[in-house]
């Protein structure tokens, strides 16, 4: 052992130490290779993003511009009736708002909360310089609405500028007069039943995809290279090919005077009355997301079925199996790691899904990802970051889980 | 694949209906893109065959939308078609214009993604890397998340940019370079993978071999390991380019009216009024995705040759 620890560089070091000095180097170095991009990213991408989720908790809308109302509040505990100081509050604040042109973005707050509040906001804002106390009888004149306690609850909550409201009206939850939460009316829980509905029609895309990818890649896997490699262009091409020109040519084929139907006129199948509608709905989403998701799951699938030796396949049949038996037992528990990858990835690139159905989808075929669109659109910025929030919790799950099952450095193109 | 000799009746029954439903599969992935290709000179207004298309007159083809897509957007496209008229062209075709666009935004994104996305990929595919897994998931999650979340983070982050810090410094929206750096973030994870791809079966050895003979840093690098990284470099820059030329979100959110890209147009065509110049244009889109594809094919064949892996 002695003469272990005595092993020593050429410049008197001990071996053990410049080793790892050596080895600190080299990991030094490997991260300095990284390091730009590792802070490009960063910087303009999950920063962007980071920055962009906070607004679903952080809306001054209201707060920033009703600032007496919220010393009260801050004054009185929560079940306090509004006195006649807190409507003089409001009185002022609404003036206020009035001269700053911000009633619109107060109400446009307090409205997520309870609907059509907001010209509320807007009409009183209007008369509140004229306002003479008493300021409760004034306002309660000017519309009855000022005397709901859930609309005081409303104020309450959005008199600090943090809040989970965004996420209460994302989860189709409301707060009610005495500041509990309940869900909404099953006919307006709009939200929920989107983020079904966009994970029931990814799931099918995944299921469609998945059986029309198993022969392809199978055969692509088990044909002579030379055969295979060509096939396989006509697998790539697609992948390549332009999403939108993607979109464009499904436009063409499907509308109702398009390709598809003409032909199907011309063979008689169905009358010209009858003609099919398979675009701008539910359908028109379903077909063309499978289409240019399909080589998503082409690609993992083959490169698995590739490396699976085919003698299993033949012991199996020598010893008596017939071929179903031999399919099911044999051969498909050997592709299950390819049917997990192209599943998963399939599943997660369709989920937030947004060029397509919104060019196709028509008015049933929109995903969640169009309705943050909308919300945009709108302005409702809070909301969409909600939203957002909430796709992508479910997307990094599913990513964390593509990483745990297949692995990220698994992944292939071409 | 063939058949073993000793498939039964049914077993051969079934491997015919086998064929047909892998080549109905084919024909179900390839027909809509080539479908636009003669759909695209038909000489009506409509998104359909004609007659005459089917009895192929000559009569019933023309080359009109594409004549479309050079004069939409000029200021007099009815002159003679000289010196002037082609400059008029040149300088005011919504679709020239687009084309432009598409490809400098195309082209720096490119070049930003390829270069920090092969140093990465070098750092990355070193035994010695650190944290390694988790620094490639938040590389590639461009790629994953989805792309409106993306855009609506970039739209608010590069209207102020400093805004972060609390100061005011201009702003990143309609301008290239805004653009250009929300192309460059969709592009890199396409560089990662690529190039990572043929880096795993990189000779580590190879380096030390030439290091061990004398070269520098430099040296190894440009004679010993660009080469061999090479193909998969420039396909990844081209999944960067192809990322980039393809996208309409990022532009839908970011870019003003000056930096209008060809999908930008496209999605405008789509949304107005469709009609078939947008096939003129998806013909041309699919021409040039053929040679993109050709160009990786071989690379990628050349790469394989080059790392001494057999087949596919």
């Amino acid at each position: 052992m002695a003469d272990v620890a005595l092993l020593t560089t050429s410049d008197g070091r001990p071996l053990a130490q410049a080793l790892v000095q050596a080895q600190a180097r080299a990991r030094r170095r490997a991260l300095f290779l990284v390091l730009p991009l590792l802070l490009f990213v960063i910087f303009s991408f999950i920063l962007p993003i980071g920055q962009m989720l906070h607004r679903s908790v952080y809306n001054d809308g209201f707060s920033a511009s009703a600032p007496q109302l919220g010393a009260w509040f801050a004054q009185n505990p929560a079940s306090t009736e509004p006195d006649e100081a807190a409507f003089a509050a409001l009185a002022a604040d609404l003036a206020s708002m009035q001269a700053n042109r911000l009633a619109g973005e107060a109400g446009t707050r307090i409205n997520y909360v309870i609907p059509e509040t907001r010209s509320l906001f807007t009409r009183s804002a209007r008369d509140a310089k004229n306002l003479t106390p008493p300021f409760k009888a004034a306002l309660l004149e000017v519309d009855p609405k000022w005397g709901d306690p859930a609309l005081w609850q409303a104020m309450r909550a959005a008199s600090s500028a943090y809040t989970l409201d965004f996420y209460l009206v994302s989860a189709d939850f409301q707060r009610t007069a005495d500041g509990s939460i309940e869900r909404v009316d099953e006919n307006r829980q709009i939200y929920i039943a989107l983020f079904v509905k966009t994970f029931i029609l990814s799931a099918i895309i995944t299921v469609l995809c998945l059986l029309i990818a198993f022969p392809v890649a199978h055969l692509l896997a088990t044909l002579p290279m030379a055969k295979a490699n060509l096939l396989m262009i006509l697998v790539l091409l697609p992948f390549w090919t332009s999403l939108l020109v993607r979109t464009t040519s499904w436009m063409a084929l499907l509308q109702g005077e398009g390709v598809i139907n003409d032909l199907l006129v011309w063979i008689g199948a169905i009358t010209e009355d009858g003609r099919l509608r398979m675009i701008n709905n539910q359908t028109g989403t379903i077909i063309v997301m499978t289409h240019i998701l399909l080589p998503f799951m082409i690609l993992p699938l083959y490169s698995v079925m590739k490396v699976i030796p085919p003698s299993y396949a033949r012991a199996a049949r020598s010893l008596g199996a017939t071929s179903w038996t031999t399919f099911r037992r044999i051969y498909l528990p050997q592709t299950l790691p390819g049917v997990a990858a192209g599943s998963l990835l399939v599943f997660i690139l369709a989920v937030g899904y947004y060029i397509t159905p919104a060019l196709v989808g028509g008015a049933d075929g929109q995903l969640i990802s169009n309705l943050i669109d909308f919300h945009m659109d709108r302005s409702n910025w809070s909301m969409a970051a909600a939203l957002s929030a909430m796709l992508l919790v479910g997307v990094l799950i599913l990513y964390w889980l593509y990483d745990r099952l297949v692995g990220i450095d698994r992944l292939k193109l071409g | 694949m063939a058949l073993p000799p000793y498939a039964d009746p049914l077993e051969r029954l079934w491997h015919r209906t086998y064929q047909v439903i892998c080549a109905l599969v084919f024909i179900f992935l390839i027909a809509p893109i080539l479908i636009v290709i003669p759909l695209s000179f038909n000489v009506e207004p409509y998104f359909s065959f004609t007659e005459k298309m089917v009895r192929l007159d000559p009569t019933g083809y023309s080359l009109r939308w594409y004549d479309t897509l050079l004069t939409f957007g000029m200021q007099a496209p009815e002159v003679p078609r000289d010196g002037a008229w082609y400059a008029d062209m040149w300088a005011n075709a919504t679709w020239v214009q687009a084309a432009k666009n598409s490809l400098i935004i195309g082209f720096w994104a490119t070049i930003f993604a390829t270069v920090l996305g092969t140093l990465a990929a070098l750092g990355l595919s070193r035994p010695e890397m650190p944290y390694r897994r988790a620094i490639m998931a938040i590389l590639i999650s461009p790629m994953i998340v989805p792309i409106i979340i993306i855009a609506t983070g970039m739209f608010f982050f590069y209207s102020n940019p400093c805004g972060i810090i609390g100061i005011e410094c201009g702003r990143l929206t309609s301008t290239y370079l805004g653009v250009i750096l929300a192309h460059t973030i969709l592009g890199i994870p396409f560089v990662i993978i690529t190039v990572t791809a043929t880096l795993s079966g990189f000779d580590q050895s190879l380096i030390r071999a030439a290091q061990s003979l004398g070269a520098n840093p430099r040296t190894v690098f440009f004679k010993v390991v660009m080469p061999l990284i090479l193909p998969g470099v420039v396909s990844g820059a081209l999944f960067a380019f192809v990322t980039s030329f393809d996208e309409v979100v990022a532009v839908l959110f970011i870019a003003g009216p000056e930096q209008q890209t060809i999908p930008r147009q496209m999605w405008n065509g789509i949304r107005e009024q469709i009609s078939p110049a947008i096939l003129a244009v998806a013909t041309i889109l699919v021409v040039i995705s053929i040679a993109l594809l050709t160009t990786v094919e071989l690379l990628r064949r050349r790469s394989d040759r080059l790392r001494g892996v057999t087949g596919r």
